[in-house]
């Protein structure tokens, strides 16, 4: 008979900041079970090996939002992971580390005061006037409900936060579960702060249009929020609501109708032209010249009336399809 | 096994920046007699920014894209990561909104299309991992990648979001990709593990956030220099642009030098399989790519 379980090596990151000046890796060895969850194994470090191991945990039902660690880079809630689908997808080495090892406290605690601060900023509430003494209750539509999506089901756990790459290197980047907040209330139809979050969070450097697309946040949610999702919404809103300004980023997103309209393709020198605008494109010179060299872009590519783009075939179509399709402006 | 068939939808870049992805995948579809039908009609999938603008008509222009391959009756090929998301992203939005689909289907009836949601759409490396197979292109190998550690760097879009990716795009496991390093192996090339294989290259914020942009490409790099690689694949011509062309920005942000050769995943395959110099299209790198064709012989 197979046995249910599995002699693994866990390589626990601890670290006192009150006591070490490095962090360092401790293994620890045990047999796991087919139904043990990842906080099972972090309370058998803990009881079984040693006593001062530490980690948040509170709820066990994936809801308080307190356990997350990752495991082998994988964001995971601790209360809701089974260690054997781990094993089977990592082998028998599993390497256990806070969501952010910059901002560790003691092992697998981290100082979570960025990702609150961000979370309060963008005003996760709604903000109107609340008649406190009704006279009967105020219904939603099933459209304003279903707009909210599941952007409700968010329990702070930071998973996405500390999986996010942007946030990683450019600190006053919001990051994704701030953004899922944003979107949650500025949809709210009770709300009037929607306008005031659409520009904090339409900023190039803390707001949507630093994010990478990279879906890590997607991946890491362990309530399926699809935190990208929103970050999307929140570009479409922009538009919507006249809230874009022009700049770079928005030119770009707006900037491929113009291709497309123009040849189907992207023309990619041209972006890069119309988004930065005739003084700014400068600094892309030298990428252009190398890229020039390499035979990538070509000198007459931006001579007037040398037209070098492929085209589509059956353009007219897809003219015709902009035309009656085009819903956003900038 | 009949012949592969696929409709090929080129992506932009390989018809503009890299056209060595182009020439390096038609010359490996030859080598192994898979038949790709250009889709000369397809338009720019809006590379997710678009979306980002516009979200109905990029899917009414991804939509139309799709019923080129229907027509056919192929399955659509990609040969770009962010391509392959945002035609996904469509056809799944379209496969499970019977109301939306109307919507898009009422615009494209003007020009005389209808998305039906008949075919599927997959990344070229999974057409050549899951259904041209990794035995027979072992079997074809006429020069063997031993001179080379090479590191795979899988792009984000193929392997994230996981689930959009599970029917049929390879199915990877994001935290633990294995397609591009079974693909090295089977070219007799040794695989690099190193720890940004599945993390983001940047490109898409290289615009409005150059630091970010450097930062992320110089990373990835470094950590690929740092164990040893000699050499990066990528399924992806948006990586594979900024990992190219931004070595020297990203380097100068990091304080070290970078440098190394960036290929496309065909270009790799290409190069195994005995293909010219001229088809894997090495002079068009930024970064000293034309080495490695001499070196693979060595």
């Amino acid at each position: 008979m197979m046995s249910n379980t599995k002699k693994i090596t866990i390589k626990a990151f601890r670290f006192n900041a009150e006591t070490d000046y490095l962090p360092y890796y401790k293994n620890y060895e045990m047999e796991v079970g087919k139904d043990e969850l990842v906080l099972d194994l972090l309370n058998r470090i803990k009881w079984e090996h040693d006593g001062s191991f530490s980690y948040r945990r509170s709820c066990r039902h994936g809801i308080c939002g307190a356990c997350g660690i990752k495991v082998n880079g994988k964001p995971v809630l601790s209360c809701k992971q089974n260690a054997m689908d781990l094993i089977e997808l990592f082998g028998d080495e599993l390497t256990f580390e806070p969501q952010s090892k910059k901002r560790a406290i003691k092992d697998m605690i981290i100082d979570k005061g960025d990702f609150w601060d961000k979370h309060a900023a963008i005003k996760p509430y709604v903000e109107g006037v609340v008649d406190e003494h009704p006279a009967h209750e105020t219904n939603m539509s099933q459209e304003e409900v279903e707009n909210i999506l599941d952007a409700d089901y968010c329990i702070q756990c930071g998973n996405c936060h500390y999986a996010c790459p942007a946030l990683e290197v450019n600190e006053e980047y919001f990051g994704p579960a701030a953004f899922v907040a944003a979107y949650r209330f500025t949809v709210d139809p009770r709300d009037n702060a929607g306008t005031e979050r659409l520009e904090m969070t339409s900023q190039i450097g803390p707001g949507v249009w630093d994010c990478v697309k990279c879906f890590e946040c997607a991946e890491a949610c362990p309530k399926d929020i699809n935190p990208i999702e929103k970050i999307t919404k929140l570009h479409n809103l922009q538009f919507e609501q006249n809230v874009a300004q022009r700049n770079v980023a928005t030119k770009h997103a707006e900037g491929f109708v113009r291709s497309i309209k123009k040849h189907g393709f992207l023309d990619e020198a041209d972006i890069v032209k119309y988004s930065e605008g005739n003084i700014g494109v400068l600094k892309h010179l030298g990428d252009a010249i190398a890229m020039m060299r390499a035979g990538k872009i070509h000198i007459t590519d931006q001579i007037p009336f040398v037209d070098n783009m492929p085209k589509s075939k059956n353009l007219d179509e897809i003219q015709k399809l902009i035309k009656i399709s085009q819903t956003n402006k900038l | 096994m009949s012949q592969l068939r696929y409709a090929l939808y080129t992506g932009c870049t390989a018809k503009e920046s890299t056209p060595e992805l182009l020439s390096s995948t038609l010359a490996v579809a030859k080598k192994l007699d898979i038949e790709l039908i250009i889709l000369e009609e397809a338009s720019c999938c809006g590379a997710s920014h678009l979306q980002d603008f516009d979200p109905f008509l990029s899917h009414v222009l991804n939509a139309r894209n799709i019923c080129y391959a229907e027509k056919l009756g192929l399955t659509m090929v990609t040969l770009c990561n962010t391509c392959q998301i945002n035609l996904a992203m469509t056809k799944e939005k379209l496969d499970h909104d019977a109301d939306y689909r109307a919507k898009v289907n009422e615009k494209l009836a003007e020009v005389g299309l209808e998305y039906q949601g008949s075919v599927e759409v997959k990344h070229f490396l999974y057409a050549l991992i899951d259904d041209f197979g990794l035995e027979k292109i072992k079997s074809k190998v006429e020069v063997p990648l031993s001179n080379f550690n090479i590191a795979p760097f899988y792009g984000c879009h193929n392997i994230r979001p996981s689930e959009l990716h599970h029917k049929s795009n390879g199915g990877e496991n994001p935290y633990n990709p294995t397609s591009l390093d079974r693909l090295i192996d089977a070219l007799e090339g040794h695989p690099v593990n190193y720890a940004s294989k599945n993390k983001c290259c940047g490109f898409h914020v290289d615009l409005q956030a150059p630091h970010t942009s450097n930062a992320l490409t110089g990373t990835a790099l470094l950590d690929a220099i740092d164990n040893n690689a000699d050499v990066v694949v990528t399924p992806c011509p948006l990586c594979h642009l900024n990992m190219d062309i931004k070595q020297r920005s990203a380097g100068k942000q990091a304080g070290r030098d970078i440098s190394i050769p960036v290929l496309h995943m065909p270009q790799m395959v290409a190069l195994a399989l005995g293909c010219t110099y001229e088809e894997i299209g090495l002079k068009y790198h930024v970064s000293n790519a034309k080495k490695v064709f001499a070196q693979a012989s060595k």
